[in-house]
C-alpha cells in the first residue's frame, strides 16, 4: 500500500446559499482544490463525491455523473463514484478515496462533499435527517433524529456523567471558533446563556444544541505521499483513515452514552498511524447536536467518561488552550452542516491547521490532527488522521 | 345449550372535559346543562386514539383475563360503532390482527347508532348457538361526534367495551333477548358528514322512551319477571337524565340502575354505552345476581336482554385487566383549545 | 403518498411486538432478524418466533417540540426507549401522560394507537405506544 497525501483543499462559504445551485457549489469547491494543488485538472484520474440525498434535496440522483460531467471528468471519461453514508457521507467518501490511491489503482484523485439542501422546505428536510436513523423503527414510531440525541442527553445527565451546562458548552465553543472562519455560517460568538434559553427541538436539546439546514460544498486533492512534491511544498499526509460500523437503530446498542462505532474507529487509526490520543494537537468532531461533541471526546479518547464536558465548559477545547483543540472552523453547529460536505470539510480545516494557514484560530505547532464523522446515531463513523509534513 | 359472556373487558380514553368548559367558548351556563343532562364531564380520545384502538384496546383487556382461551378459536368479531375510522376498510379485521384471532374467522363492522355492539352481541349469540363459532367477539365502541356548538358537544364522548360470547364456561348466562324495530328518523349522519344531525326533542319520547319500553316490557313479559327481580338495570344513556326516567317509568329503583350508568362521569360513548355499563355492573357482580339490560339506538331500535351471572364468575380471572374503576380514575382534564386540537377541531395546513 | 404495502408486512411487529429469539444463543431480537448477528451461521434455520413482553419501564425520553407534519396535532409529544421486562429496548411514543410526570424508570405498557395517516384519504397507519401503567 502507498503512503497518500493531500496537496490540494478548497471549500465554499457555508450557509443558506439561495443563488447558488447544487452544480455551482460543487464547481466551486471543486475548482479551489485543483488550483490549490497547482493542476490543470487533467491530472485528476478518479472522482469520489460525499452526498446524503440530492434525490431529495434537488430531486436529481446519479449526482456522480453532474458532478463528473460540471468538473469537466466526463469529457476525459473519468470515473466519478457517489458515496452515501448519512452524516457520514463525506468521510466516507475521502477514505474511498484515499483507499483508491494507496491501493494504486488511481494516482490524482477528487474527494468532494457537498450537499444542497434549502431548496427542500425545513419539514422535508427534517424527514430526510430523520431517515439516517432507523426509517421503520424509529422515525415511523415518532423519533425525530434531534429526539434520539436528546434522548442520549437525557441518560447523561440522568447518569452522571455531563450536566445540561456542559452539553450546551459544545455549541458555545463551536460558535467561539466560528467567529474566526471567515467561511463559517454563524461567524458570531455565543453566550451559553443563549444555547440554554433557546426554543426546545427536543427536551433537553433546544435550537442552539443544533446544527442549522446548510448548503455547501468542500474538496481535497490527493496524490501518493511519495509524488506530492511533485505539486506542492504544502502538502499534508494522510496518517490514517479508519471506518466503523454499529447498528442502524440506536435502541439495538447496550450502552447509548458512546458509541462503539468511534471507539473502533479511533482505535484503528491511532494504531494505522503509530500515535495515541495524546499526541493530537486538533481535532474535528461531529457535534450535529451539541451531545454529539461530548461523546466524540470521550470515545476519542481525549478525556475519560464523565471528563470532556467539564473540559468544554472551562474552554479547554479553545484553539489556544494548549490543550487539544476541538472544532476550530466553528464544527457542524456554527460552520454549518451540509450534510455530505461536511466530513469533507473537517479535513479540509484539519489539513489547514497543519500547513499553518488557519489564520488567526491557528493551532500553534499542530503536528497531528484528526476528524471524526458520523452517520446516523453512530451507525457509520469515520476517523481520519492527518499529520504535518 | 346454554350461551353467554365467557369475558369482557373495557376501555375509556384517559382524558375529560368538562360541561363548564365547553360553556365558556359558547356562551352558554355549561354547568348549568351539564347539571339538566346529568353529565359532570366526558371522555376525549387522544388525537392517536380511534374506534380501532379502544375495541383493540378493549378486546385485549378480555382476552386478558381469559389466557386459557385460544384466540384462533374466535370465530367471528363483530365492531358496532358509527365512527368506524374508514368508510371502506373494517375495523373488526384490525382488531382481529391484533389479538391474533386471524386467519380463520369470520369479520364484519356493524352500525346502527347507539345499539350496533348490542346488535353484535346478538349475532354472535347466534353464531354460538347454532354451533357455528366456538367463540364470537362483539365489541361497541365510538369515538362519538358533536358539531362544536351543538348540544351534542356537552355529550358526545369516546369509549368500548369487547364481550367473548361463547358457551363454555360462562361467567353471565344470557337466558333471553329480543328487539323492538322502527323506522324512527330521530338522529342521523349523512354519508360523508363530520357531525350528525338530531330531531331535537323528537328525539325523547317517540324515539328513545318508547322503543326501550317496549323491549323492556316484551322482555319482562317474555321471561316472566317484574323490575324488582333483577338485582342491576343498564339502559342506554346518552346523558344521565333519560335513562333515570326511563328507569322510573319501568319501575326500577335509582340503586338498580346505580352501577350501570357511567355517561355522568364519562359522557355518552354512543355504541359503547352500554356495553361499558354491563361492564361496569359485572366488575361488582356475584353468582345469582340478575341483570336487566336495554339498548338503544336511533332509526330505531332497542335490544334487551335478561342476563344471570353464573358461578363461574368466581373463578374468572377479573384482575387480569383493569376494571372500570381504574380505568376512570386518574383522568387529565382538558381546555377547550387542547379538546379543540385532539379532536381535529382545527384547520391544518396541508 | 407512501405505498402500503411497506407497513402491512409488518404489522406482526407494529400490532403485536412480534420480535425473533436465536435458538442458538437465546438471545432476543425486535425487530425480528432472520439470523443472529452473534451466532451468524449456527443460528441460521433456528431462529424462532417470541412474543416481546407488553410492559417495562423507560428508560429515556424526550419531549418532541418540533415534530413530523404527520405528528403535528399532537405536538408536543414524547418519545421514549422503553426496556420491557424481559430486557428488549424500543423506541416508541409515551403517551397519555403529563410532561412533568415522565421520569426514568417509571413503569409503562404497550397499547395500540394510531402511528400516522397519509392526509384525509389516505391509509391509516396504526402500531405500538407506550401508556404510563401500575
Amino acid at each position: 500500500m502507498r503512503e497518500v497525501a493531500i496537496i490540494g483543499v478548497g471549500i465554499t462559504k457555508f450557509g443558506e446559499l439561495w443563488n447558488k445551485s447544487f452544480r455551482a457549489l460543487g464547481i466551486e469547491a471543486g475548482a479551489k482544490a485543483i488550483e490549490d494543488a497547482n493542476l490543470s485538472g487533467s491530472e485528476i484520474d478518479g472522482v469520489f463525491i460525499g452526498n446524503l440525498s440530492a434525490g431529495r434535496f434537488i430531486n436529481q440522483q446519479h449526482i456522480d455523473a453532474l458532478v463528473a460531467d460540471y468538473t469537466g471528468m466526463a469529457t476525459n471519461h473519468i470515473p466519478a463514484t457517489r458515496v452515501e453514508a448519512g452524516g457520514a457521507s463525506g468521510g466516507v467518501a475521502f477514505r474511498q478515496g484515499v483507499m483508491a490511491v494507496a491501493s494504486g489503482m488511481h494516482d490524482i484523485v477528487m474527494v468532494g462533499g457537498a450537499e444542497k439542501m434549502t431548496d427542500l422546505d425545513d419539514a422535508s428536510i427534517n424527514s430526510v435527517m430523520d431517515a439516517t436513523a432507523d426509517s421503520e423503527w424509529e422515525a415511523e414510531m415518532g423519533a425525530t433524529f434531534a429526539s434520539l440525541h436528546a434522548m442520549i442527553a437525557q441518560r447523561m445527565i440522568h447518569e452522571g456523567t455531563a450536566t445540561r451546562e456542559e452539553i450546551a458548552s459544545v455549541a458555545v465553543n463551536s460558535h467561539f471558533h466560528g467567529a474566526f472562519n471567515p467561511n463559517a455560517q454563524f461567524k458570531k460568538a455565543v453566550p451559553i446563556e443563549t444555547v440554554l434559553r433557546s426554543g426546545p427541538v427536543a427536551t433537553p436539546l433546544g435550537m442552539f444544541d443544533t446544527a442549522p439546514i446548510s448548503d455547501g460544498a468542500a474538496s481535497v486533492v490527493l496524490c501518493p505521499l511519495e509524488d506530492a512534491k511533485k505539486y506542492t511544498d504544502n502538502y499534508v499526509k494522510v496518517a490514517a483513515s479508519a471506518q466503523a460500523s454499529d447498528t442502524l437503530a440506536l435502541f439495538q446498542r447496550p450502552d447509548i452514552t458512546s458509541y462503539g462505532a468511534t471507539v473502533a474507529a479511533s482505535q484503528k487509526a491511532y494504531q494505522a498511524a503509530g500515535i495515541t490520543a495524546a499526541d493530537i494537537n486538533v481535532a474535528e468532531v461531529h457535534d450535529v447536536y451539541s451531545v454529539g461533541g461530548i461523546m466524540a471526546l470521550q470515545d476519542l479518547g481525549f478525556y475519560k467518561k464523565g471528563e470532556a464536558g467539564k473540559a468544554m465548559l472551562e474552554g479547554q477545547c479553545h484553539y489556544d488552550s494548549g490543550k487539544v483543540a476541538i472544532n476550530t472552523s466553528g464544527g457542524l453547529k456554527a460552520r454549518g452542516h451540509p450534510i455530505g460536505a461536511t466530513g469533507v470539510a473537517q479535513i479540509v480545516e484539519i489539513a489547514q491547521q497543519l500547513r499553518g494557514t488557519a489564520d488567526n484560530r491557528q493551532v500553534k505547532g499542530a503536528k497531528y490532527g484528526l476528524a471524526q464523522n458520523v452517520g446516523g446515531t453512530g451507525s457509520a463513523v469515520t476517523v481520519s488522521i492527518l499529520e504535518a509534513i | 345449550m346454554d350461551v353467554g359472556i365467557v369475558s369482557y373487558g373495557a376501555y375509556v380514553p384517559r382524558y375529560r372535559i368538562k360541561p363548564e368548559e365547553i360553556g365558556r367558548i359558547w356562551g352558554v351556563d355549561g354547568k348549568g346543562m351539564g347539571k339538566g343532562l346529568m353529565i359532570n364531564q366526558k371522555s376525549v380520545p387522544s388525537p392517536d386514539e380511534d374506534v380501532v384502538t379502544i375495541a383493540t384496546e378493549a378486546a385485549r383487556n378480555m382476552m386478558a383475563r381469559v389466557p386459557e382461551v385460544d384466540p384462533r378459536d374466535i370465530g367471528a368479531i363483530y365492531v358496532g360503532s358509527e365512527s368506524h375510522p374508514y368508510a371502506v376498510k373494517p375495523t373488526s379485521t384490525i382488531v382481529a390482527e391484533a389479538i391474533e384471532a386471524t386467519p380463520n374467522m369470520t369479520a364484519a363492522d356493524m352500525e346502527f347508532a347507539c345499539k350496533a355492539g348490542t346488535a353484535g352481541i346478538q349475532v354472535c349469540m347466534g353464531l354460538v348457538g347454532s354451533g357455528m363459532v366456538k367463540y364470537g367477539v362483539a365489541i361497541g365502541a365510538d369515538t362519538s361526534q358533536g358539531a362544536p356548538g351543538d348540544a351534542l358537544e356537552y355529550s358526545a364522548s369516546a369509549g368500548g367495551a369487547a364481550y367473548l360470547i361463547g358457551s363454555e364456561k360462562i361467567i353471565a348466562k344470557i337466558n333471553k333477548t329480543l328487539s323492538f324495530t322502527t323506522d324512527t328518523p330521530d338522529f342521523w349522519r349523512r354519508e360523508g358528514q363530520p357531525y350528525p344531525k338530531h330531531g331535537g326533542r323528537f328525539t325523547g319520547e317517540p324515539a328513545y322512551f318508547r322503543h326501550i319500553t317496549s323491549a323492556a316490557k316484551m322482555m319482562m313479559e317474555a321471561v316472566g319477571t317484574k323490575p324488582e327481580d333483577y338485582d342491576y338495570a343498564v339502559f342506554h344513556q346518552p346523558n344521565g337524565k333519560f335513562p333515570t326516567r326511563v328507569a322510573a317509568q319501568l319501575g326500577f329503583t335509582p340503586e338498580q340502575i346505580q352501577y350501570g350508568l357511567l355517561t355522568p362521569e364519562i359522557g355518552n360513548t354512543y355504541s359503547g354505552a352500554v356495553p361499558l355499563g354491563l361492564a361496569n355492573v359485572l366488575d361488582h357482580a356475584k353468582p345469582g345476581d340478575r341483570i336487566f339490560v336495554t339498548s338503544y339506538g336511533s332509526g330505531a331500535g332497542s335490544d334487551a336482554f335478561d342476563i344471570t351471572v353464573t358461578d363461574e364468575m368466581k373463578n374468572y380471572k377479573r384482575d387480569k385487566a383493569p376494571v372500570l374503576e381504574k380505568v376512570l380514575a386518574d383522568p387529565i382534564y382538558l381546555d377547550y383549545g387542547t379538546y379543540a386540537k385532539f379532536k381535529g377541531k382545527i384547520v391544518m395546513p396541508e | 403518498m407512501a405505498g402500503v404495502a411497506r407497513e402491512w408486512r409488518e404489522i406482526p411487529g407494529r400490532y403485536n411486538l412480534k420480535g425473533t429469539k436465536c435458538g442458538n444463543c437465546g438471545k432476543i431480537f425486535f425487530p425480528g432478524r432472520s439470523f443472529c448477528p452473534v451466532c451468524r451461521r449456527a443460528s441460521m434455520g433456528k431462529m424462532e418466533d417470541y412474543d416481546v413482553c407488553r410492559t417495562g419501564k423507560v428508560f429515556t425520553f424526550s419531549v418532541v417540540h418540533e415534530a413530523p407534519e404527520s405528528n403535528n396535532l399532537q405536538k408536543p409529544y414524547v418519545v421514549a426507549m422503553v426496556q420491557t421486562d424481559d430486557g428488549v429496548m424500543i423506541t416508541a411514543q409515551l403517551v397519555d401522560v403529563e410532561f412533568d410526570k415522565v421520569q426514568i424508570g417509571m413503569p409503562v405498557k404497550a397499547v395500540l394507537r394510531k402511528l400516522s395517516t397519509d392526509g384525509e384519504s389516505g391509509i391509516i397507519r396504526y402500531g405500538y405506544k407506550f401508556v404510563p401503567c401500575e
